[in-house]
């Protein structure tokens, strides 16, 4: 028999909802919360989303289980006075530069100020005084702004397992601080950014370099090249009206010509280099007894991770660059030009900012723009990106194809690497190029598939935390894995945490993240080249500049190695 | 300067335990011995307990008794409880810190000879006001009995 309870006198019946702040969303009604994330675990710090009894008790319901029988609401007199008090009291500790802040509008605290009236703050201000931390790449802690509710903290720990930061301090004095309270920059924070994406304030952001492109793009003496990642593209449209995960390439292209770059590329020909080079290097270990594991290393994020927790396992991760890292090489190897050239990436990622800026890339990536800076340039430059018309890419390097394209979702890597792999080891056409199995959004994916005589185990990791238990088995040799892609954002680069800031509500509403891996999928079931190998710019590539896969001059210029933080 | 000695705290995990749950104990344990919690400790029992420095930092952080600062030789802590805040604790504790130089910020003198911070209260409230020198109780003070104190165990020094 069903059970239910009442909540503003609607009948909700109890399907095991963990909360009654989720079920009550389910019929509809809206508790407000900051603290509350389902994809974290429950704090109960806010108090805003209390709720009140028959009794006149007050409870949080995010943190209270909906049980047969309950009669409750969400909205009293004395609910909204307590509410109106936290957010007095919350904005008293708040640094309300709102009109220059870049949550401006996307704001959580910002919109419940606004919808719970709250027309001023009795109390002194004294965040604005606090002074940020500009020591990371990759993005920006605003104290001033921060109103404690542990996201960052929950995300950093619970789903990124890198334990960057962490509550410090008590009661009045209680802030979110790094170990001695230091910079982040030297903190074991890997700059993945999804701290910034589940802030529901401007207290953690992405840094924005979007002056220093400005600057480049203004001056005449420079030549500005610019590549886009595979995720951007499903990624920002949003931003402009289209719907989640459409693909808005072509608007993008139009959009950053208009913005005064010279050429435009698509760091999907990385990534084909990169599956050339990458499938290679796994033949190789494969067959002549090489360390196995292979780790994907597309990830920045990873990296990082792997250099300070698992420094046993570094060779075990793939040499090969970044597709980003690897079409800046090639880019500025073959530049041709008089003027000084300037070449910037335009990712869904924060931790490309501080791959960019690694000693042994040489500047190869002058800057790196997450895709909100890339909105945010668009429109500072009063473009109606809606309506603009489509363009394609710049010779040489537009030509790619499906394989690279998916790079941007979870699974896309390694489904790359196995069509191109399948066919080099067996010589015969794959009769289906989709291998399922590796796609979707669950943080952990395995299969198996018999290549030729191999038997090929591989397996697909997002979110850092799900990393950490697969290196754990690998450390521990209780898996047999030739080949794992890992990716630290959940679900891929289409989640990065330089892609548009999503609401927390989107979040748990809507499948944000395959959404966008659909779109990128399609891109690739459209496409007629879908394998790496048979996209013709890479042959010429090879043909006229490189030479040889894994050859001496790839080596010199697509590979890669890793050192560990604490030598 | 000699290494620092990591012994104590693999002898606090043997008998703690190497478990999340043991940190508080660990770096009671640490601070008793150190009497204070160096900097040393924090990425050592991170790798050690499989806790993120940051989150020990917390904990540190979060209990008054902690401190991440060097302590004095003497350590005098003035009771400021209901009972010996009534009968005038207020005046020792502004007597010893102008007489060390001290304040609220600062607890600890540059010679590293003598803290001197509150307490909530010392559970010594029949002898209010009290303070402690070393965990020693000194009852019914009076900031003239703190001030010679102080002074003798200087020149004693």
């Amino acid at each position: 028999m069903s059970e239910y309870m009442i909540i503003d006198g609607i009948k909700a019946e109890i399907n095991g909802e963990k909360n009654i702040l989720e079920l009550a969303r389910k019929v509809g009604i809206e508790i407000p919360a900051f603290c509350y994330d389902p994809e974290l675990s429950i704090y109960g710090a806010c108090r805003m989303c209390m709720f009140e009894d028959e009794r006149g008790r007050l409870e949080a319901s995010c943190s209270t289980p909906p049980r047969a029988g309950m009669v409750i609401k969400t909205n009293t007199a004395k609910l909204r006075k307590y509410r109106k008090m936290i957010l007095e009291l919350l904005l008293a500790n708040h640094c309300r530069d709102c009109t220059t802040c870049h949550m401006s509008g996307k704001c959580r605290l910002q919109e419940f100020a606004y919808k719970f009236n709250i027309e001023g703050v009795r109390f002194p201000n004294n965040a604005c005084q606090l002074s940020p931390d500009h020591s990371s790449y990759c993005i920006l802690r605003d104290p001033g702004k921060c109103i404690l509710c542990g996201k960052c903290v929950r995300m950093c720990n619970e789903i990124q397992s890198v334990g960057a930061i962490d509550y410090a301090f008590r009661g009045s004095k209680m802030k979110i601080a790094t170990a001695f309270d230091g910079d982040i920059a030297n903190s074991p924070c890997v700059g993945c950014g999804q701290c910034a994406a589940v802030c529901p304030t401007g207290a953690i952001t992405i840094r924005d370099d979007a002056d220093l492109v400005w600057k480049a793009l203004g001056n005449p003496e420079v030549e500005v090249s610019v590549q886009v990642a595979p995720a951007v593209r499903v990624g920002l449209g949003t931003e402009f009206g289209f719907e989640e995960g459409t693909n808005v390439m072509g608007k993008l292209v139009t959009a950053l010509k208009e913005m005064g770059f010279d050429k435009v590329y698509d760091t999907n020909i990385g990534a084909d280099l990169t599956i050339m080079e990458e499938s290679n290097e796994l033949i190789h270990r494969i067959k002549k007894g090489g360390k196995l594991p292979m780790f994907t290393s597309c990830c920045p994020a990873w990296i990082r991770f792997a250099e300070d927790k698992y420094p046993d396992l570094l060779d075990n991760i793939s040499t090969c660059k970044s597709p980003m890292q690897m079409l800046a090489a090639t880019v500025k190897a073959t530049y041709k030009g008089e003027k000084k050239h300037v070449h910037v990436a335009i990712m869904p990622c924060s931790a490309k900012k501080d791959e960019a800026k690694r000693a042994k890339f040489n500047g190869d990536v002058d800057y790196v723009l997450s895709a909100q800076e890339v909105v945010r340039m668009i429109r500072e430059h009063g473009i109606h990106f809606k309506y603009l018309e489509e363009s394609l890419p710049d010779v040489p390097f537009k030509e790619y194809t499906g394989a690279s394209v998916i790079f941007g979702a979870s699974g896309g890597v390694m489904e790359a690497a196995l069509r191109t792999a399948v066919e080099t080891i067996t010589g015969q056409k794959l009769g289906n190029v989709e291998f399922s199995e590796v796609r979707g959004m669950q943080g952990v994916k395995e299969a198996e598939y018999a290549v030729g005589d191999l038997n090929v185990k591989v397996a697909v990791v997002s979110g850092l935390k799900n990393a950490t238990e697969i290196c754990n088995k690998v450390r521990s040799g209780e898996c047999d894995y030739q080949f794992i892609e890992i990716m630290s954002c959940p679900g891929g680069c289409v989640n990065g945490g330089g892609q548009p800031f999503v609401d927390a509500f989107k979040r748990s509403d809507m499948d944000y993240k395959g959404m966008r891996a659909s779109g990128l999928y399609k891109t690739d079931a459209n496409m007629s080249a879908r394998k790496s190998h048979e996209n013709s710019a890479i042959s010429a590539l090879y043909d006229n500049f490189f030479g040889e896969v894994g050859g001496h001059k790839a080596h010199e210029l697509l590979h890669t190695h890793y050192e560990p933080k604490n030598k | 300067m000699t290494a620092f000695d990591y012994t104590v705290l693999d002898r606090a995990i043997e008998q703690f335990g190497n478990k999340e749950s043991s940190l508080i104990a660990i770096l009671q344990y640490a601070q008793e011995h150190y009497r204070y919690l160096p900097k040393e400790v924090f990425p050592y029992l991170s790798k050690k307990l499989g806790i993120s420095e940051a989150r020990i930092y917390g904990v540190a952080t979060f209990y008054e008794n902690f401190s991440l600062e060097q302590k004095g030789k003497y350590v005098i802590k003035v009771c400021d409880g209901t009972a010996c805040h009534v009968r005038h604790s207020v005046p020792i504790l502004e007597a010893l810190r102008k007489e060390l130089g001290l304040s609220e910020e600062k607890k600890t003198t540059d010679d590293l000879m003598f803290t001197v911070e509150t307490v909530a209260c010392l559970g010594a409230c029949s002898s209010a006001p009290a303070i402690t020198l070393n965990n020693e109780i000194y009852p019914t003070m009076t900031p003239e009995k703190a001030v010679a104190l102080v002074k003798s165990l200087k020149e004693n020094a």
